[in-house]
C-alpha cells in the first residue's frame, strides 16, 4: 500500500492537482486528506469537490481549523487575513460543499494509523506541534505506529527513542526515510496549498508501508495562477503574494 | 538466533565459517550463492543480555549503507532482513588487509604512513561528500585492497544527514571508541565530519610513534581529559618523525574542529604532497602545551562550546582544490595574467579555497646538456620559479598555495592523473592559442576537457583590440 498525505491545502486547486498527480505517478493507491481543506485560496468549491470524490472512493479526510470556522464555528486565533478569506469562502460554498465539511471526524484511527489535523492529544483545540512538548504528547495520546498531521506548514519528522523522549528531524525532501515498525513516527506532512518554508513549491508525504519508508515531496505547480486567481477574487494581497515567495 | 552458525540459513542465504564475532554482531561468509561478488552476512546480537544500541547501530548501518550507491570505498550492501523479525546484512566481502595488521609494527616508515594515510583519507572525503560521518574510525575498521584504495566498514555509528540520527537518544554516555574519539564527539555532536578528521590523525599518530594519543580512557572523566589536554608530540616520542608528518598529524589532532583540515581531501593532498606542507610551529614543536595554556584550556573545557557543524554538501562543498594548469616556457604574460584573473576569482568566492600551481614537461634525459640549466634538476628548479612567479601577484598565504613540476611524455594525461589523484575539485587552463607564436600546451586543453574528473575552465584572454 502507498498512502499519499496532503495537508493544509487551503483551496488551492492548481498545488492539490499536482500533489496528487505527483504522488500517483509514483503509484500511491490511498489518499489521506489531514484538514485545513479550504480557507486563504480562491478554489474552495472545486477543492472541496475534489477531495470529497476521492473521499467517495475511500479516502480518509479530517476536520482542520480554517474547514470548521467557514462552518462558522468561532475561532479566534485566526488573523485578519485568515478571517477575510474565510467570510469570502463561506459566501461561495453551496450546501453540498457545507455537508461534506460538516460530516467530517476531528481524528481518524485506522490500525496502526492515525490522521489528524493538528496534535492527536486534543485534536478540537488546534495546537501546534513545534516543540518535543507537544510531539511528545502526539504521539502518546495518538499510540499508535504512525500519526500524520499538518497545521503546521513546514515538514518535519519526529520518531519516539527508546526513553519516550522524541527526536526531531528535517527531512530531506524526496529521500525516502526508512521507518522501522517498532518505533513509533509523527510526521508534518508540510502543507500543499501555502507552504512557508522560502520554497514555493507544494509539500506532501509518500509513505510505502510494505517497504516501511516515508518521502517528503517538494513538487513545483502553477503557483502563479493560483495567485492570480487570489487578487481576481479580490483577496488580501498578501496572500497572492505568498504563494509566489513560499513566505 | 543464538542456535546459529555455519551451515544454517536465513532468508535463503547459507552461512559459510565465521570470521568475526563482537561484542555488536557476529559475521559469516555465505556460502552456496554464486553472484559477481563474495558475501558476508552480519547478524547482529540482539535479545536478553545484549545492549540496546546494538538494534540502533544495526539500523543506522542498514540505512546508511542502503543509502550510498555502490563505491569503491565501503562495501556494498545486497540485502538485510527486518529488525522486527529476522535482522541481518548482506554485503561485500571486502578482500583486503586491515590496517590493523600494520599497528603492531609501529613505527613504521613516514612514506608508508602517508601511502596508508592518503588512501584512507581519499575514502573518507568521499564518505563526507556524500553527507555521512562514520564516527567509528579505528585500525580496525579500515582495510585495504590490492589497489591500493581504503575500504571503510562498519557504518554502525555513522550520521547521514538525509536520515533521522537514532543514535542521538543514546547520547548520554558517548557511544563509539574511545581511544580515537574527537572531543566534540564526546559531547555528543554528531554532525562534524572533521571528527573523522581526528580520529584520522589518532591513527596517524599511533602508526608513526607506537602510542595512542590519549591512551585508553576507561571512565568519562578520562575521555573528556581531551577537551584541554593536547597530545605528546609525535617528534618527542620518535625522533625521526618528520616536520610535515608531525604537522599532519597535530593538525588532524586540534582540539577545535574549525582548527583542523576542513576536509579529509586536504589531509590527502598533504600526505600525498609532503614537500608542500608549510610546516608551522605545529610541525616543529617538541613538548606539550605548558601549563599556563593548559589551565586556559582547561578553564574553557569546561564549557567548551563545540564548533558549529558545516553545513551539508548540497549547500557547499569543503574546501576546494584549484589545479592551474601554467605552461611551460616561453612564457606567455597575457595568457598568464588571464589564469591569475579567473584564479582570483575563485579565491573571492570562497575564501578556503587551495591552489594547486601545476606544469608538465617532457622528461630529459640526464647528461643531455652541458649547462646546469639542462641537467633534469636545473629544468625543475628552473619550472618551479616559473610557477612562484606566475603566483606571486595573487598574494596568498603559502599554506594554500603548492607548486608541482610533472614530467611526463604526455601533458595532458599527467594533468588528468593528478586531478584524479589529488581530488582536484576544478581544473583552470589556458586555451590552446593557434597563430600565437607560444602555444600552450597545444592541444592539452581539449584532452583535459574530455577527460578530467571535475570542472574544467577553458581560460582564453581577449584579444587585444
Amino acid at each position: 500500500m502507498k498512502l499519499a498525505l496532503f495537508a493544509d491545502i487551503h483551496s488551492n486547486l492548481e498545488a492539490i492537482t499536482a500533489c496528487i498527480a505527483h504522488a500517483q505517478a509514483l503509484g500511491a493507491d490511498r489518499y489521506a486528506f489531514l484538514g485545513d481543506l479550504v480557507g486563504y485560496g480562491a478554489d474552495p468549491v472545486a477543492v472541496l469537490d475534489l477531495i470529497e470524490q476521492h473521499a467517495e472512493k475511500g479516502a480518509v479526510v479530517v476536520l482542520g481549523n480554517h474547514d470548521a470556522a467557514a462552518l462558522g464555528r468561532p475561532d479566534d486565533t485566526l488573523k485578519s487575513n485568515a478571517r477575510t478569506a474565510i467570510a469570502w469562502t463561506q459566501a461561495q460554498l453551496g450546501a453540498k460543499q457545507r455537508a461534506f465539511l460538516e460530516g467530517l471526524p476531528l481524528i481518524v484511527r485506522d490500525d496502526n494509523l492515525v490522521f489528524v489535523h493538528a496534535s492527536a492529544a486534543a485534536p478540537e483545540q488546534w495546537i501546534y506541534v513545534t516543540s518535543l512538548r507537544e510531539a511528545e504528547e502526539s504521539i502518546k495520546a495518538g499510540n499508535a505506529g504512525y500519526i500524520f498531521c499538518g497545521h503546521v506548514h513546514e515538514q518535519k519528522l519526529f520518531y519516539m527513542g527508546a526513553d519516550g523522549r522524541p527526536m526531531p528531524f528535517r527531512p530531506v525532501p524526496g529521500t525516502p526515510i526508512p521507518t522501522g515498525k517498532h518505533r513509533q513516527w509523527l510526521a508534518i506532512v508540510g502543507s500543499a496549498g501555502q507552504p512557508r518554508d522560502r520554497s514555493n513549491k507544494a509539500c506532501y508525504v509518500l509513505a510505502d508501508f510494505e517497504r516501511g519508508r516515508l518521502t517528503f515531496f517538494r513538487v513545483a505547480y502553477d503557483h502563479d495562477s493560483a495567485a492570480q486567481k487570489i487578487r481576481s477574487a479580490g483577496l488580501p494581497e498578501r496572500l497572492a503574494r505568498r504563494l509566489e515567495r513560499g513566505a | 538466533m543464538d542456535q546459529l552458525g555455519p551451515g544454517s540459513e536465513i532468508d535463503g542465504f547459507r552461512l559459510g565459517e565465521i570470521i568475526h564475532t563482537g561484542s555488536m554482531a557476529s559475521i559469516y561468509r555465505l556460502t552456496g550463492r554464486d553472484g559477481p561478488l563474495p558475501l558476508i552476512i552480519k547478524i547482529p546480537r540482539l535479545g536478553a543480555g545484549e545492549r540496546a544500541v546494538n538494534v540502533i547501530a544495526f539500523e543506522v548501518c542498514r540505512m546508511v549503507l542502503g543509502a550510498l550507491p555502490q563505491g569503491p570505498h565501503h562495501p556494498t550492501l545486497v540485502a538485510f532482513g527486518d529488525v522486527e523479525t529476522t535482522p541481518y546484512l548482506v554485503m561485500e566481502h571486502v578482500d583486503g588487509v586491515r590496517l590493523n595488521d600494520w599497528v603492531p609494527r609501529a613505527p613504521i616508515a613516514p612514506e608508508e604512513i602517508a601511502r596508508l594515510g592518503a588512501a584512507l583519507a581519499l575514502a573518507l572525503h568521499e564518505l563526507h561528500r556524500q553527507d555521512v560521518v562514520h564516527h567509528d574510525l579505528k585500525p580496525t575498521n579500515v582495510l585495504y585492497r590490492a589497489s591500493g584504495e581504503a575500504v571503510l566498514i562498519d557504518f554502525g555509528l555513522a550520521h547521514h544527514s538525509h536520515y533521522p540520527d537514532l543514535l542521538a537518544e543514546e547520547l548520554r554516555f558517548p557511544v563509539g571508541n574511545w581511544v580515537y574519539m574527537a572531543p566534540e564527539q564526546v559531547l555528543g555532536v554528531r554532525c562534524d565530519p572533521r571528527s573523522d578528521l581526528f580520529a584520522l590523525g589518532g591513527i596517524l599518530y599511533e602508526l608513526t610513534t607506537g602510542h595512542l594519543p590519549f591512551g585508553k580512557p576507561g571512565t568519562v572523566a578520562e575521555l573528556r581529559r581531551r577537551l584541554y589536554r593536547d597530545p605528546v608530540p609525535p617528534r618527542a616520542i620518535a625522533e625521526a618523525t618528520p616536520e610535515w608528518l608531525q604537522e599532519i598529524i597535530l593538525h588532524c589532532l586540534e582540539i577545535d574542529a574549525r582548527d583542523r583540515y576542513a576536509s579529509a581531501a586536504e589531509v590527502a593532498f598533504d600526505l600525498a604532497n609532503p614537500a608542500q606542507v608549510a610546516i608551522t610551529e605545529r610541525g616543529a614543536r617538541n613538548r606539550r602545551a605548558g601549563w599556563g595554556m593548559l589551565l586556559r584550556r582547561w578553564v574553557q573545557a569546561r564549557r567548551f562550546e563545540p564548533a558549529p557543524c558545516p553545513p551539508p554538501s548540497i549547500q557547499m562543498g569543503p574546501a576546494p582544490i584549484v589545479l592551474v594548469a601554467i605552461g611551460a616556457a616561453p612564457p606567455d604574460e597575457v595568457l598568464f595574467e588571464a589564469l591569475r584573473d579567473a584564479a582570483r576569482r575563485l579565491i573571492a568566492a570562497d575564501d578556503r579555497c587551495r591552489i594547486a600551481c601545476v606544469t608538465a614537461v617532457p622528461p630529459v634525459a640526464a647528461l643531455s646538456g652541458e649547462r646546469d640549466e639542462d641537467t633534469p634538476t636545473g629544468r625543475h628548479i628552473k619550472h618551479l620559479v616559473n610557477l612562484r612567479r606566475w603566483a606571486k601577484p595573487l598574494e596568498l598565504p603559502e599554506e594554500r598555495l603548492t607548486y608541482h613540476v610533472l614530467a611526463a611524455e604526455k601533458p595532458a594525461a599527467a594533468l588528468i592523473d593528478y586531478a584524479k589523484m589529488n581530488d582536484v575539485d576544478q581544473i583552470l587552463i589556458g586555451a590552446s592559442r593557434s597563430g600565437a607564436p607560444a602555444r600552450l600546451f597545444p592541444g592539452v586543453s581539449a584532452q583535459v576537457v574530455a577527460e578530467a574528473p571535475c570542472s574544467v575552465t577553458v581560460v582564453r584572454p581577449r584579444p587585444e583590440s
